[in-house]
């Protein structure tokens, strides 16, 4: 296969992979691991340096719309960032020493239980009475809804910290945005409203993930024959992704999806463990 | 704290500010990966793809900060490429930055520390004190 043809399929792959991890809401880096390392046999330290990339891109071209739309919490984003990127730094650490058909095997253990988090149902209960910690740190805020202007408050602060350095962890040792234990830590254990909890783990994702990016960056797990196609074709569909899911509700879609991946997930746990990677 | 009237203004000023610098960031970086990438078909195209299913790492020109300043100043394809990458990398850091300034404008002391472990965080990633 020529250069030519290798990124142009990669390109094509990578705007499926955007598109998808749109509409499942599981982010644009968790399919393009699997699309590199099943379907073009790409060694998975080059996988997960891509995918990296693939999450800055999509979480911050999303992130934008939702901060402008003021349902993001910038402050409680940026407290509970210090947990995902220090976490991350050590994961991406970890990750040097860490055989690659272990990651494999964890990336597919990650990839379902992600999938089922899309599935659950949703936080939609506003809490009106937090935790002392969560008032002393500005964390209560509010946010729109058609009805106005709704203010919750949250508690556990501790244990959503917690959570979150373990997601940062997870994704600098897998290169994904790990949006799902993310919105675990802060619709499970703050008691968050969903809408919220989901925009401003999107808003984290980015930051997570550029903290282990650099450290990838330094150690030659980026190549540029790999980041272009898959930075621009994931970007592109997830902006695809994302006007699409303004005109219809992929209830459906979404399981069919989540169902997909769940199938990709245990084929590359399997290979894992056949030590194919 | 109770926030006033006028904190909330400024605190939506800054989150404006941070949405269109997001997007102006991922931009960018797609353009100056775009503009690498055709540069790099160009060239290469008709070349058979690397082996990508050994992992060998890149060299030094594509790994350090100079490195790959040097190789984007030269047109080499792939230093364009990687200037993309790192700009792109770069624009979650000055969203931080941006946010540290917000804080900081209104007077949120607390929030500029907490800001400042984020940062400061990143920044010994970044430079490579964590190279192992």
């Amino acid at each position: 296969m020529t250069i030519l043809t290798f990124s142009i399929i990669l390109l094509v792959g990578s705007y499926l992979a955007g598109l998808l991890g749109s509409l499942t809401g599981l982010g644009g880096g968790v399919v393009v691991i699997p699309l590199l390392t099943l379907v073009f046999g790409v060694d998975i330290r080059y996988a997960i340096g891509a995918a990296l990339l693939a999450s800055i891109a999509t979480s911050s071209g999303s992130a934008s719309a939702y901060v402008k739309e003021g349902i993001t919490n910038i402050r409680l984003g940026m407290f509970l960032e210090i947990a995902t990127t220090i976490g991350a730094v050590l994961g991406a650490l970890i990750a040097v020493y860490t055989p690659t058909n272990t990651i494999a095997i964890l990336f597919g253990a990650v990839l379902i239980f992600s999938a089922a988090m899309t599935l659950r149902k949703k936080n939609q209960e506003v809490l009106t009475e937090g935790s002392p910690l969560a008032e002393k740190l500005k964390l209560n805020s509010s946010y729109p809804t058609p009805q106005g202007e709704v203010d919750y408050k949250l508690k556990n602060v501790g244990a959503g910290f917690s959570i979150m350095t373990f997601a940062g962890v997870i994704s600098g040792l897998l290169g994904i945005g790990s949006g799902a234990l993310k919105v675990l830590a802060m619709d499970t254990a703050m008691r968050i409203p969903f809408k919220v909890s989901t925009t401003t783990s999107n808003f984290m994702i980015g930051v997570t993930a550029a903290a282990s990016a650099v450290v990838y960056l330094q150690r030659g797990y980026m190549d540029p024959g790999l980041a272009f196609p898959v930075m621009l074709g994931v970007l592109a569909g997830a902006f695809t992704g994302s006007k699409l899911l303004m005109k219809m509700n992929p209830q459906v879609l979404r399981f069919i999806f989540c169902a997909a991946i769940t199938f990709v997930a245990l084929e590359m746990i399997y290979n894992g463990i056949q030590h194919k990677f | 704290m109770k926030k006033t009237i006028q904190n909330k203004w400024q605190d939506t000023d800054v989150e404006q500010i941070v949405g269109q610098l997001l997007r102006y960031g991922v931009f960018t970086a797609s353009v100056v990966a775009l503009i690498g990438g055709v540069i790099y078909i160009g060239t290469k195209g008709q070349s058979p793809m690397p082996s990508y299913h050994k992992f060998v790492g890149e060299g030094a020109n594509f790994t350090s900060y100079s490195g790959i300043i040097k190789g984007a100043s030269s047109f080499n394809a792939a230093g364009i490429i990687q200037l993309g990458v790192l700009l792109l990398i770069a624009t979650p850091v000055l969203r931080i930055v941006f946010s540290l300034v917000g804080f900081a404008l209104e007077k949120d002391r607390m929030y500029v520390c907490i800001t400042l472990i984020v940062l400061a965080v990143i920044t010994t990633s970044i430079f490579g004190g964590l190279k192992v």
